[in-house]
């Protein structure tokens, strides 16, 4: 598995947060990844992501003053790059086991260090057969607010799919369901799935 | 058939008194569902056979009605569509089918229970309606088709026959050309004769279409030798070429003082003056009529009448009343041949008799004459039938007879008097019904109306109309929408003893010359053995 992009570096049974190996080189809000433990797939969504000081304490500082471009303040300060590191929150939505999909918590959190890969387009459409899924987003404790991530995710989920709309129209439908006949929810997250 | 054995929808909610609610699937089209069209509901035991008596648009969210989604959007709308936005149906079950042995044996039963929820809902396939209405065959008639449905609703006429039925509509619906219909699927598969009082020349000889403006044939021109045209006015039927059978004379001595009761509002006449008739007639005999417009206005005639307790004013308004009746062109002193024994002659051969009024259109003429003769009629037939319950002769051919604006026989003030309301309520004791065309049903008498087997109505607008005919059925307001939905034309609703359970129907066709030769294909082959016979004699 040489597409890895990072590592568990805490873990829950709702979600863990990674950290990537390049700065900056994220996976994008609301995507696919999966980990790859010994004993199951563990499949979550990036609810959240971010770059800060490695230290909590230093925060850093504004360097670009006199540099022509944010790529020339890089190049000055190289110790940069190790001074920083870019984090993602995952939200856990599922897990594999022989090969069959269970859209919900695992019986185990993951493992710190485990590696975190992006999920292929097969693998999403694979996932992304049953809408099982929302039901875990909907009632999330994400820091970002769970309409703006579902939208998301769902956008992104159709990117792969044969028929994008058709698959939007199924997934909005499980979600009216889900709601339960909060209509103005339902509407702030069709509003965000027009692409 | 595939098409037709898509599930629609499952069962939510309902009771056996107010019919089930299905919520419609997202994929079935709300658009294609139609007030009047059948489905089966598979239960767990048995299947539930209905009809669709309702169809409305819900919400899960009352939102989405106080603001609703962007239309140039299809997507939300479409989103929305069987998840938060639903279409129910409202059913009506009438009738279940087992699936057990003695279930298949006794055919479909009427319904006590309602299918368990979740129950899937189809649209009703050919087998289902051919097993529910059965198919055409020796008794069975085929009237028409369930609305949407090509399956053939058909009739069982000997069943039908045995009890008096109407059909109602408002004028211009169609009433004559299911009449005729009816009519013919009598004549052809029920043992039964038929005495029509044609008040508008249509059932014997060519009748016209409203529509197309044609002419169309009636029963004479398809089944010569099964019908016999009577007029009342030779010299019309005459003009319009129609080959009669019989001129109607009615004598004076044959009026009776209940015809004149029944005239009375037409004739105008006063309390006192019906009342006086029958005085009369104590007086004077059979030939009361012609001994009352004798009276000359001397000393004599005031003291008789001074004798009988009636009054000078009240005699006058008699007099003028039976003058009107004096008038008519086919009233003469002593008919030439009694009329009653004609027509009894014929109906005894099973040849069924059409009585044209000609242009003698006017109500009067038509109560008189229809009450008149039926009365007299009826009255053979009780004797035959005492006769034959006496065992000694067989009972005699089982007669309907046929009125057109029926309420003004049997409204509330004149029922007990005509002998119409005497034969729908005494029904089939003695081997006479009736066949009650009108359209004004409001107008007949409740227990009339309570007495009809089998109705058929065309579209009727008139809440009180609509309240007449449906009065006592089960699923009244259900069958009202259905009613009151009906095309202006070729449909129309039947329910009663004939039918296992209400239906809406388009009409047979009539008029074309493919139909013709439908309904008289039994009688063609006849002729075409008899004529292959005597050719081979001859």
């Amino acid at each position: 598995m040489s597409n890895k992009i990072g590592e568990v570096i805490e873990s829950t049974t709702t979600g863990f947060i990674a950290e990537a190996y390049e700065l900056y080189d994220l996976p994008p809000f609301g995507s696919l990844v999966k980990i790859t433990d010994p004993s199951a797939e563990i499949y979550g969504i990036v609810c959240q992501a971010g770059t800060a000081s490695i230290e909590p304490g230093r925060r850093p500082i504004a360097r670009g003053k006199d540099e022509a471009s944010e790529e020339a303040v890089y190049r000055t300060s190289p110790q940069l790059m190790k001074l920083l590191r870019s984090e993602f929150t995952v939200l856990v939505v599922g897990y594999a086991r022989d090969e069959k999909i269970y859209q919900y918590l695992p019986p185990q959190p993951a493992h710190i260090h485990a590696f975190i890969h992006p999920c292929s387009p097969e693998e999403v459409k694979r996932f992304s057969r049953s809408f099982d899924f929302l039901g875990l987003l909907v009632t999330a404790n994400a820091q970002v607010p769970a309409e703006e991530l579902i939208a998301a995710v769902l956008r992104e989920m159709s990117r792969v799919q044969d028929d994008p709309r058709a698959f939007l129209v199924a997934a909005g439908k499980s979600l009216t369901t889900l709601l339960g006949g909060d209509y103005q929810r339902l509407r702030a997250i069709l509003g965000r799935l027009r692409v | 058939m595939t098409e037709t054995n898509q599930t629609l929808g499952i069962v939510v909610s309902g009771s056996v008194e107010k019919g089930v609610d299905i919520r419609l699937d997202a994929q079935a089209s709300i658009e294609d569902m139609v007030v009047g069209r059948y489905v089966t509901i598979k239960g767990k035991k048995r299947r539930f056979f209905g009809m669709i008596t309702d169809i409305s648009l819900g919400v899960t969210d009352e939102a989405i009605t106080a603001t609703p989604p962007d239309i140039s959007d299809p997507f939300t709308a479409e989103v929305l569509a069987g998840t938060a936005t639903y279409g129910t149906l409202h059913v009506l079950p009438m009738l279940t089918i087992g699936g057990d042995v003695a279930s298949i044996v006794e055919g479909p039963q009427p319904v006590k229970t309602v299918p368990s929820h979740f129950s899937r809902v189809s649209l009703a396939s050919e087998q289902d309606m051919e097993l529910v209405f059965g198919k055409e065959d020796a008794q069975r008639f085929w009237i028409g088709n369930p609305l949407d449905m090509e399956t053939k609703l058909c009739l069982n006429l000997e069943e039908l026959v045995k009890r008096s039925n109407g059909i109602f509509g408002k004028s211009g619906t169609g009433k004559t050309f299911l009449t005729r219909l009816l009519l013919i699927g009598m004549l052809q598969k029920s043992k039964a004769v038929n005495l029509i009082f044609d008040m508008h020349n249509e059932y014997g000889w060519e009748g016209s279409s409203e529509s197309a403006g044609r002419k169309v044939k009636a029963l004479k021109q398809l089944f010569p030798e099964k019908v016999a045209v009577f007029t009342l006015d030779e010299e019309n039927s005459k003009r319009r070429g129609v080959s009669t059978d019989f001129t109607v004379r009615i004598g004076f001595d044959e009026i009776e003082p209940e015809d004149i009761a029944l005239l009375r509002q037409t004739l105008n006449l006063t309390e006192a003056a019906t009342e006086a008739v029958y005085q009369l007639r104590r007086r004077f005999g059979r030939d009361w009529m012609q001994k009352t417009l004798d009276l000359s206005d001397s000393e004599d005639t005031k003291n008789l009448l001074q004798q009988m307790n009636i009054h000078e004013s009240t005699f006058q308004n008699l007099r003028r009343g039976l003058a009107t009746i004096r008038r008519l062109p086919f009233i003469v002193q002593r008919a030439p041949v009694d009329a009653v024994k004609s027509i009894l002659e014929y109906l005894d051969r099973g040849i069924n008799v059409v009585l044209e009024f000609g242009r003698h259109r006017d109500i009067t003429t038509y109560v008189l004459v229809a009450n008149m003769l039926a009365r007299r009629i009826y009255n053979r037939y009780q004797e035959k039938m005492e006769a034959s319950m006496a065992g000694n002769v067989a009972s005699p051919t089982p007669l309907v007879i046929t009125i057109e604006e029926a309420h003004k026989f049997l409204n509330r003030e004149v029922a007990n008097y005509t002998i119409f309301g005497t034969i729908a309520r005494e029904m089939r004791k003695y081997n006479v019904t009736l066949l009650v065309i009108d359209q004004r049903p409001s107008a007949i008498d409740e227990e009339v109306m309570s007495q009809l087997g089998t109705k058929i109505t065309c579209l009727l607008d008139n809440e009180r109309d609509i309240d007449a005919v449906l009065a006592g059925v089960s699923g009244k307001n259900e069958l009202k929408t259905v009613l009151s939905r009906l095309a202006p034309k070729q449909q129309a609703l039947i329910f009663g003893h004939a039918v296992p359970m209400p239906v809406p129907i388009k009409t047979r066709e009539w008029g074309s010359q493919e139909s013709y030769k439908e309904f008289a294909r039994g009688t063609d082959s006849k002729q075409q053995a008899e004529k292959d016979i005597k050719e081979l004699f001859d």
